[in-house]
Formats: C-alpha cells, structure tokens, sequence
C-alpha cells in the first residue's frame, strides 16, 4: 500500500502537487480560524468567487494570475463596503450581490478566452493540483511565509483583537490596521488556493479543517494546528484521489475534509453527538430532528 | 499629590440621526468609585465608549489630566459588558487574563516572566485562580466577569471603566468585584463603572453620573440621589433606593 502512494512521487508533478497540498493545508486553516471565529466564513466564500474575473484578466493582459486575482478581490471588498454604507442594503445582500456578479463576468470571460486558448473552465472552478507549475509553487511558498510569519508575530494582539475588538480598541490597538491585515491575509490565502481546490470550493478548505479541529481543542493556537493537521490531510487525500480516480482535485479534497468534520461532529470527546446524546430518548438523532421541523 | 481626572467637555453623540447624548460636561476623579446611573436607553454605555473613542462624537477633547485621553489609551483598562463577548471563543481564562499585558509586551516580543507573574497574582485576588485552564465557555456569568477584572488588574491601568459588570452576576462575585473596585479607588486611580440598577448595592459607589440623554447631576452620590433629580431623569413614579439621613448606615428605606 505504501509503495503505491510512494510511487507517483518520482514524478516531477507530484512533488510539486504534494508540496502545494501541504503549504494549501497550512495556510488555510490557520487564516480560516480567524474567519471562524470571526463569523467571516460567508465574506470568504464571497472574496473566492469574486476573485475570478481577476484570474481571467490577468490571463488576458499576461500578468501573473495571482495579482489579477488579488486585485479582484480586493476590488469586491471595496464595492461590498461601498454597496452597504451608501444604501439601504444590507451586508449579506450587499455580498450575495457582488460575488454573484463578480463570479459571472469570471465565467463568462474564461468561456470566451477558453476557445482561443488551451485554459480549461473546470480548473479553475474546481481546482487542478496536479497541473501546478514550478512558478505557482514559488508563489504560493512566498505567500505561506508571508502569512505565517504575520500570524506568528502578531499572534498575541490578533488573538485580542478577535476576541474583543472593542477592549482592544481601547486599550490602544490600531484594531483598523489589524483588520486590515486581516483581510490582506484572507486575500492572499485564497489566491495561493486556487489551484488547489478552485475557487468554488476553496471556502471549504478555510473553515472545516479549522471547525473540525474547533470540536476537538479549547485554545486558538491547538485549533490553528489541528486545523492544519487535517488539512493538509485532506489536501494530500485529496491529491493522491485526483491522480488515482482521475477526479478534479477541489471535490477530492472537500470531500476527505468534510469526512473528518462528522467524524468530529459524531465523535468528539467534548461534543459529539454520539458521545454526548441530548436525550435519553431512544429514537435515532437524525430521525428526531426531521420530526422537529414540523414543530 | 496631583488629583488625577477625565474632563469631558461639550460632548454630544449622534445614532442614527437620534440624539443619544447632548452637551455632557463632566469631570471623573481618581481616587473614587463612580457610578453612572439612569434609566434604560439613557446614554450610558454610549458615553462610556465615546469617552474611550470607540463611537464617533462631537465636541470638545476628552482630556486625561489636560492631555488628549486618546494619546493615553495604554493607561485605560475596559471591559466590555458580557453581553457583546463571543464566549464560545476559543479560549481559556488564562488566554483572557494575559490579554491585559498585550500592550505592556509590545509589538512582536513574547510575553515576560514578569507579566505571567502578574496576572497569577490577578488571578489570585479574583479568586480564579484554580480554574486558569477553564475554557471560558464552560464559566458562570459571575467567573466570566472575574476574568475580565483579573485582565484589568494585570493590565496595571491608570483608569478602569466597566460597562454593566454587575448583570446576572452572584452575589460573591459582586461582593468580590466591589471590594476591588474599593482598592483601586484607594490606590489613586479612576474606577467607572456603568451600572444597569439602582439597588442597595449603590452604596458603594463614591460619586455617582445621573444620565438620561442630558447630564442630569453628577457628584457626591447623597447629593445626586436627590429626589428631584431623581425624577428629572426617571420621570415621575418609580423605586430606588435611598438612604434616610436620620437613619443608621446599614437601614435604608424603600421609596
């Protein structure tokens, strides 16, 4: 069994995918744990579908992908706010709006350049870990050490300011720049994971690992590194099912990942619903709370 | 001995074209546990947080000892009312005490010796100390409310302000914060202290903010207390607690 996973590593693109699935895994759950306990998870989803248009462009005008996609998300940071403070319209809306439209243009362009070029649609919306080139490995390592050395020394005032913007608006802390930083990371994150999972699936790649590992751990730091143990995890599941069964990498790795959450939700010492039942009641969970429903 | 305070002057506050506050000029003094007092919606906690900047507001600069409060934020310790704290954080109470030595540490360096020092100590005088690894999650509303008093304490501020710390709170742990809120007066620092009622435990503040979107009175709590100020910021029929002059400390008689 060892041998066959040892054994497509000899190729050139397998090492660069494994090294991709472990730094995707990284970084992460790492930046997905501030947006879990943030409440972000749904500003992620709409930062990663909205970054598509920017891949497309860049394509186009032959920049790297990377700043394309970087400066769209950015950009739909910018018209969200701009949407929610100028009218009556509320945050989710004002998101649900802009990444929907953002995500189409993406489509729409990449369709449009797909006859011309060799690009595939699919790769970008799913994800393609095992085409990533030498380039996209060195951008993607330059990402991770930015993000991690910026959580790393920033740990302690991130871990205030997360926990009490206000106190620690009080206090001093320039809590405007720590967002900021914040956001900066998100950005940076999602683009470096684009390749891995694509952008329709790199949400789940942010926050389950970093849930899952939320269900198990009691400190911020012990759910970073859980959440980077299942990750990558998953990420590596998922890259050696993409080259086994030929799938789009992004589902592979989404689906190992939301494994290992029920298994979380099931187990979990702390709270999983099987180890700690909410009744004594001897009717199945599943059963009960469809009948809940009709209450 | 320099007395130290807050002046606050002119300052009004805008939510939501509402006027939530209008022209408050005030001075707090260090030395002295003050209450800020009035009914619901009268503008407390906003003043509180526009004070510390944390809301938008007009006039004139809050000044701590004649210098711009906002230059000084190192000095002040707050904590927020219980209410707005994500307390399925992951976190224990070690992680929220330590938080008060945050700035003391500065930017990119570890956290010293000294401060863990500090806040073991602050632990201690809470009372909480055997429940350092507790999440905080797992805490009564009186512990979590121990916790963020043991995070002031560590802190080592000038200035303490508490928005409501006395909600769904037992009565050990109000006697406990109290009884800090007293040392803190009596070391020479400035102890704010929102509170949500108007109970017997009033007695233990030194001077008392009546609010009720316009500063009503403010000073020496028997002279706030006053019945006519009373009703100015309450409006007509209510209960509060006040204290007879004629009778002994310790009988107080329910209007």
């Amino acid at each position: 069994m060892l041998e066959t996973l040892i054994e497509p590593l000899q190729y050139g693109f397998m090492q660069r995918s494994l090294t991709i699935a472990v730094l995707v895994g990284i970084i992460c759950a790492v930046v997905g744990s501030y947006l879990m306990v943030q409440r972000l998870a749904l500003l992620g989803d709409a930062i990663s579908h909205s970054v598509l248009p920017g891949l497309a462009i860049a394509f186009m005008i032959g920049i790297n992908i990377f700043i394309g996609a970087f400066v769209a998300g950015l950009l739909s940071t910018v018209v969200i706010n701009l949407i929610r403070t100028r009218s009556p319209i509320k945050e989710d809306a004002a998101m649900g709006i802009v990444f929907s439209a953002f995500f189409a243009l993406g489509v729409t362009l990449i369709t449009v350049i797909q006859k011309d070029t060799k690009i595939d649609l699919n790769h970008f919306l799913f994800g393609n870990i095992l085409g990533v080139t030498v380039e996209e490995v060195r951008d993607t390592l330059i990402i991770a050490l930015i993000v991690l050395t910026v959580v790393f020394l920033l740990y302690k005032e991130l871990l205030f300011y997360t926990f009490d913007p206000l106190g620690a608006q009080a206090v001093g802390l320039p809590v405007n720049l720590l967002n900021l930083g914040l956001m900066m990371l998100i950005g940076l994150t999602i683009v470096a994971s684009l390749k891995a999972v694509g952008v329709i699936l790199v949400l789940s790649l942010l926050i389950t690992p970093a849930s899952t590992a939320y269900l198990l751990f009691t400190r911020l730091h012990e759910v970073m590194i859980g959440g980077v143990v299942i990750g990558v995890i998953s990420s590596i599941s998922g890259m050696y099912l993409s080259y086994f069964y030929n799938l789009p990498s992004g589902p592979a790795i989404v689906l190992v990942a939301s494994g290992l959450f029920t298994l979380a939700f099931l187990f979990s010492p702390s709270q999983g619903i099987l180890t700690h039942p909410v009744s004594n009641q001897n009717t199945p969970v599943l059963w009960r709370e469809i009948k809940s429903l009709w209450k | 001995m320099i007395s130290h305070r807050i002046v606050i002057n002119s300052l009004s506050v805008n939510y939501r074209q509402l006027e939530a506050l209008k022209n408050i000029n005030l001075e707090i003094l260090a030395g002295r546990v003050t209450g800020m007092i009035g009914p619901n919606g009268a503008g407390k906690s906003t003043l509180l947080k526009a004070m510390l900047g944390l809301i938008p507001a007009r006039g004139g600069p809050i000044l701590y000892n004649n210098q711009p409060l906002q230059d000084k934020l190192h000095l002040v310790a707050y904590v927020p009312q219980r209410s707005q704290i994500d307390w399925s954080y992951p976190a224990t109470v070690w992680d929220v005490v330590m938080m008060g030595r945050v700035r003391k540490t500065g930017w990119f360096r570890r956290f010293s010796h000294v401060s863990r020092q500090k806040a073991i100590v602050a632990l201690e005088r809470v009372g909480m100390n055997e429940l350092i690894d507790r999440p905080i999650g797992q805490l009564s509303g009186g512990q979590q409310q121990r916790v963020f008093l043991a995070r002031s304490l560590t802190q080592e501020a000038d200035i303490f302000c508490f928005d409501e710390p006395f909600v769904g709170v037992d009565q050990k742990t109000e006697f406990i914060i109290f009884e800090i809120f007293r040392e803190l007066a009596e070391a020479g620092h400035i102890v704010l202290v929102v509170n949500h009622d108007l109970g017997e435990s009033i007695t233990n503040f030194d001077d008392l903010i009546l609010l009720n979107q316009e500063l009503i009175a403010y000073g020496d709590r028997t002279e706030v207390l006053q019945r006519s100020n009373m009703e100015r910021a309450y409006g007509g029929n209510m209960n509060f607690f006040q204290e007879s002059p004629n009778s002994k400390p310790n009988t107080p008689i329910l209007y």
